[in-house]
């Protein structure tokens, strides 16, 4: 009990008395049970809040839980608390400006927000064939890698909720060798608004295809660890083993997808079934798991990370011969018209280009101002281009009118649909379970309340 | 000055011969009302037309779940653009159809990537669109089903019992639309809070903001600030 005015001794609620816990032992329920409360309640189910502030629940999650003794007898989620209103937001700018609030719904995974919301618009523009080979790769690079800096949280963070600490340590650890690698080629960690429609924002920098490398090489010391401390281990086992179980026809049903659908053995990837990007072209396997279970999920994304690498690597291997191609669309009138430059006072529109429309060519220059300030024109229709993102299927469902903006950009976040199978996977086990599971479906908040 | 306004409901004749709904109506190209007609074209009027409906046959496996599918019910029209089907039906079909989709074993849609809303005022008496995509597995097919309602009576049936991961999606697009879907076992408000007044993305709901100030200049929230149409 606690002088807390929201919940003080005894607070009477619509139903029951509320009890405020905020760590360590849940003496405070025990006794109040004893105190001849129980006379009234002992008897009766039990409903702990959990969240939305909790360290374990991924961001703000609020969890609704009926408890007796220990045993958890139904969970329910309360989301919504980090809807920023992302969607209706992009109404009201232009296409190419709809990436830069895209990238920032589901904040581990920002290129495959960007990526599907751009095959959406390149489909309705009818440019889909016409993307420069070197932007496909770079697309499928910087994917790939943000699979693995996705994975690795998932992984980490996973394991500190259940006492792993220096799993979390080391997942941050190589997490932070791949952002490096995103500043390096984007200039940013996270909210990269990077891929746009029709290719990329801007060509690799000199020497990323080197850290690139580096960074293969170390991944290949470094991965083997998470094996060694994780695969066999009792406790991880123990903990993980059985707990969140969710097999083929759940998952169906439920629209479960990713690596929640693949640790019952079906090997569902949308960069096999439906490739995009050009992914028919890089060699990998999809990794499968049959025990339909946390454990199962944790080592599907384990393995997809060794496959993401292979990726990296071939694609790595196609850029060093594509030096100097084009990252953009050859169409001028969708085409973003300038590239950035490092100049005294940062990044900006890189000095020949100014010079050029400053000076050159007043077309460029109308050109430019009416590319940047009016965007251009996408013909009434519309498309729906899921991509595989790390948590499985993500869709942009994007609508024009033929104008300028976004009629409607509406996204399926895996997240938001996965999260759904809480209640399945967390009823009838133990609290503790409860955050194995909701671990094992990897939510991100970002993406589920958009 | 504009005495060429057309109303957005007229029947627009296209090339093609198809009669085709206009959903809206593009004025101008500049957007701004407030002043005079400076670039001449301020006096464009442009009908938003979306795309129309294909004629039989489709094509590949198009015409199979078709056929599949009118088995069953009557199809309103079948949209194919940019290599995307769109099966329009009736909403008093739609649960229906989606029990067809899913246990038809010549179609076998067992996946439903959620239902998505959309607005368009101008598509008078059926302003409210529900947009649903489904996937097969088994023969790795995606079509797209649409129905409508009116803003007058926004009730379309849930499909929750055919695809329970429909749960969260409608409330979603209740909560967004204000779309009734007869038959979900428990409609609430999912991501706004529970006493919010108004669908946040329908087109008549404001977007919000409040002006900025900065160094004596002041720029209005975006919905508020010029832009192009």
């Amino acid at each position: 009990m606690t002088s807390d005015v929201y919940a003080g001794p005894g607070a009477e609620t619509n139903e029951g008395r509320v009890f405020t816990v905020t760590g360590q032992d849940w003496d405070s329920i025990t006794q109040g049970l004893a105190d001849g409360l129980g006379d009234e309640i002992g008897e009766e189910r039990v409903v702990v809040n959990m969240g939305p502030q909790h360290p374990s629940t991924h961001g703000v999650l609020r969890l609704i839980l009926e408890i007796e003794g220990e045993t958890v007898t139904e969970a329910r989620c309360g989301i919504g608390y980090l809807h920023t209103g992302i969607e209706k937001n992009m109404e009201y700018r232009s296409w190419v400006q709809g990436v830069t609030f895209c990238t920032r719904m589901d904040y581990l995974s920002p290129f495959y927000n960007e990526m599907t919301y751009v095959f959406g618009v390149e489909r309705l523009l009818g440019i889909t064939d016409d993307i420069p080979e070197k932007a496909q790769v770079m697309r499928v690079l910087l994917m790939e890698l943000n699979r693995i800096s996705s994975h690795l949280v998932c992984i980490a963070t996973g394991g500190m909720e259940i006492g792993a600490l220096t799993v979390m340590t080391i997942g941050f650890r190589e997490r932070e060798l791949v952002l490096d690698l995103f500043e390096l080629i984007t200039g940013l960690r996270m909210n990269h608004a990077f891929i746009r429609p029709g290719g990329v924002a801007q060509d690799l920098p000199p020497g990323a295809l080197d850290q690139i490398k580096d960074f293969i090489a170390l991944m290949k010391k470094r991965l083997p660890e998470y094996a060694a401390l994780c695969n066999a281990n009792p406790i991880f086992k123990g903990r993980l083993e059985g707990v969140g179980h969710l097999d083929l026809e759940g998952c169906l049903a439920l629209g479960m997808s990713g690596p929640v659908l693949r640790s019952t053995g079906y090997a569902w990837d949308l960069r096999k079934t439906q490739p995009y990007s050009g992914y028919e072209d890089y060699e990998f396997d999809v990794q499968t798991w049959d025990t339909c279970d946390s454990y199962g999920r944790f080592r599907v994304r384990l393995n997809e990370m060794w496959e993401s690498l292979r990726i990296v690597e071939q694609a790595a291997a196609r850029l060093r011969n594509l030096e100097g191609a084009p990252v953009m669309v050859a169409d001028k009138k969708i085409a973003w018209p300038s590239q950035l430059a490092i100049g005294s006072d940062g990044m900006g529109n890189s000095l020949d280009h100014i010079r050029h429309i400053m000076g050159e060519s007043m077309e460029a220059l109308i050109h430019h101002f009416k590319l940047v300030t009016e965007g251009f024109r996408v013909p009434a229709g519309q498309a729906y281009v899921p991509v595989e993102s790390p948590r499985g299927e993500l869709g942009a469902h994007v609508v024009s009118d033929g104008g300028t903006r976004p009629f409607r950009a509406h996204f399926r976040d895996p997240s938001f649909t996965n999260l759904q199978a809480t209640s399945v996977m967390s009823e009838g086990g133990q609290i503790a379970d409860v955050i194995v599971a909701i671990a094992s479906i990897d939510p991100v908040m970002g993406g589920v309340d958009r | 000055m504009s005495d060429n306004t057309q109303d957005p409901s007229t029947d627009i004749v296209r090339d093609d011969a198809q009669v085709e709904q206009a959903v809206g109506l593009r004025r101008g190209m500049f957007g701004a009302g407030d002043s005079g007609d400076t670039s001449g074209y301020g006096g464009l009027v442009a009908p938003v037309v979306l795309p129309g409906a294909a004629q039989r046959p489709f094509g590949g496996w198009y015409d199979e779940v078709a056929d599949a599918l009118e088995s069953t019910i009557p199809l309103d029209r079948v949209v194919i653009d940019r290599g995307e089907i769109t099966f329009h039906v009736r909403r008093e079909d739609l649960p229906v159809v989606a029990r067809t989709l899913r246990d038809d074993p010549a179609l076998r849609f067992e996946f439903c990537s959620g239902v998505s809303g959309v607005h368009y005022p101008g598509d008078s008496g059926r302003e409210l669109h529900a947009v649903y995509h489904l996937l097969s597995m088994t023969y790795n097919r995606r079509i797209r089903v649409e129905v409508t309602a009116p803003d007058a009576d926004p009730h379309i049936p849930s499909i929750v019992d055919t695809y329970p991961t429909n749960d969260w999606h409608e409330r979603e697009t209740f909560d967004m639309f204000g779309i009734v879907f007869d038959g979900h076992p428990a409609l609430t408000r999912i991501l706004m809070p529970d006493d919010w007044p108004g669908h946040p993305q329908r087109k008549d709901y404001p977007l919000g903001g409040i002006p900025v100030e900065y160094k004596g200049g002041t720029i209005p929230p975006p919905d508020e600030r010029r832009s192009y149409s």
